[in-house]
């Protein structure tokens, strides 16, 4: 009851500051304007359409890649030294470069090489640029799980006479990535948003439409069409995420992980 | 007939760390042999040795007339005959008691899910954890869990059984149960390897006793003779200072 309450006097403060500001009537017309909301809304939602999914499918593709690469990381011994190395350069490049930079370059670029049988969309490269970035992010994220969980575990299976592969198929990966869904949904988060990244290379998504818009009207408030969509799709996850944290931390202060 | 187990001059050390400094020991068909000896004089190493979870330095270990420790030895066939039962059970938690016991002979030994389930069923009945199938290991005491343990890997039909320290992690009134598995095992006539700090257990189910100190056996024979009239120094000291903690 107190939050609430105070929670209401520090916006209404907040409000009637901006409110009252010298510069509000002009900024309200030209980001608020409730007509030009309506008369956009649809546009955006259905270009909005283009960014789920990508998100989508991006998101399958990066599940399956990323854990390829954190298996690939966790590879013991020298043998697969060289495959260790490949998976670590990987990683290091593509979470060290901008996410914007990499769907430019790919977007515009691979279509540009004009090679045979190499697909030329750009919503395809851009696509492929977002699950290079964040299955590199993703991979380490697995990497963790599958390092949290106690190497007694593998002894267990490997003395059953499980082959390292099996151990790995049926014992430490289903621990690992249980272990691990409250931050992978957390780059799911970023995902969703940075699906606006592709407008930088051409494909009207959600963005893009907005921005059309804007230039057609000389008013920003399209950008708030396309603001309210990405809240509508990523506060949902967010709240669910936190719960999932939530939950996580009671049943290990239960003792039950 | 080649005995069971015949190892011959193991050493193992972790770094500079001599854990094993020549082992030489043989252990007949249905034999239970008992390892004792203070914490670090090697039991466990010796007993993850054998199931080839740790690599060796030196030496040979040969069972039923194979050396399994040559190069080239198909490691996930020789572990399928050795059954291993750890300190801490190492159930998988994130399966239930069937799932833990049916796993390996399903995915190891590409039994048929019906035929796992069967072999597995029975067992769990014969050791009084028929009801406990469907449970997570979680939800039970650590004396079911270990032995569900037991069951695991019994669910494999090993030629032997290493038990490391298998009620060490129990509370007091927990162990009883699992040392009457134990005590059946040894009754059935398994082969097993025994790491134990319960003396008087070990007094009653080995054929022969062990001492291990800093890394090699220093006195065996049967368990009257080594708890009697232990003739090495270091044995009579080791159990005066058992006798004295009030274990035996």
């Amino acid at each position: 009851m107190t939050a609430l309450a105070s929670t209401a006097i520090v916006f209404t403060l907040i409000g009637l500051a901006v409110v009252n500001s010298s510069g509000w009537p002009a900024v309200r017309q030209a980001f608020l304007n409730g007509a030009l909301f309506r008369a956009s809304f649809a546009d955006v939602a259905r270009a909005f359409e283009l960014n789920v999914k990508m998100f989508l499918v991006a998101e399958v593709l990066i599940l399956a890649f990323a854990l390829g690469v954190a298996v690939l990381r966790s590879l013991p011994g020298p043998v697969f030294f060289p495959i260790r190395a490949i998976a670590i350069v990987y990683t290091d490049i593509f979470r060290g470069l901008p996410t914007v930079l990499v769907v430019y370059v790919l977007a515009l670029g691979v279509p540009g090489l004009q090679l045979t049988g190499v697909p030329k969309s750009a919503v395809f490269w851009a696509v492929i640029g977002l699950v290079l970035v964040y299955s590199a992010y993703v991979a380490e994220v697995y990497r963790a799980g599958i390092e949290s969980v106690h190497p007694s575990q593998e002894s267990a299976a490997r003395s059953l006479g499980l082959s390292r592969l099996q151990t790995l198929r049926y014992v430490i990966l289903p621990q690992a990535v249980r272990r691990v869904v409250p931050p992978l949904l957390n780059d799911f988060i970023g995902l969703q948003k940075d699906t606006a990244l592709v407008a930088f290379a051409g494909p009207v998504e959600a963005f893009r439409q907005a921005q059309i818009g804007e230039a057609a009207n000389f008013n920003f408030t399209p950008y708030m069409c396309a603001a309210v969509l990405f809240l509508a799709l990523t506060i949902p996850l967010t709240r669910t995420t936190d719960w999932l944290i939530a939950r996580d931390r009671r049943r290990r202060a239960l003792g039950v992980l | 007939m080649p005995p069971a187990v015949a190892i011959e001059g193991l050493h193992k050390s972790f770094g500079k760390l001599d854990v094993l400094r020549g082992i030489d020991l043989e252990v007949s068909e249905s034999e239970a042999v008992c390892l004792i000896g203070a914490s670090g004089s090697g039991k466990s190493t010796l007993l993850r040795c054998i199931n080839l979870v740790e690599p060796i330095n030196a030496g040979r270990i040969v069972i039923h007339g194979e050396d399994i420790t040559a190069p080239n030895v198909d490691q996930n066939r020789i572990r399928r005959r050795i059954g291993i039962v750890f300190q801490a059970f190492n159930l998988f938690p994130h399966m239930n008691v069937l799932e833990n016991v049916t796993l390996a002979p399903r995915k190891a030994l590409r039994m048929r899910r019906s035929d796992a389930n069967s072999r597995a069923n029975e067992l769990l009945g014969r050791f009084g954890l028929a009801d406990k199938r469907d449970e997570f290991p979680d939800r039970l005491s650590g004396g079911q869990q270990q032995r569900v343990a037991i069951v695991r890997a019994l669910a494999m039909e090993p030629d032997i059984m290493l038990l490391d320290e298998v009620t060490s992690a129990l509370d007091p009134e927990l162990v009883g149960e699992v040392l009457g598995v134990v005590r059946d095992l040894a009754a059935g006539g398994m082969t097993m390897l025994i790491a134990t700090h319960e003396m008087a257990f070990a007094r009653e189910i080995a054929d022969r006793v062990c001492f291990l100190d800093q890394g090699l056996i220093l006195e065996q024979g049967p368990p009257e003779r080594i708890f009697r009239e232990p003739t090495e120094p270091r044995t009579q000291e080791f159990l005066r200072r058992i006798i004295e903690a009030g274990r035996m």
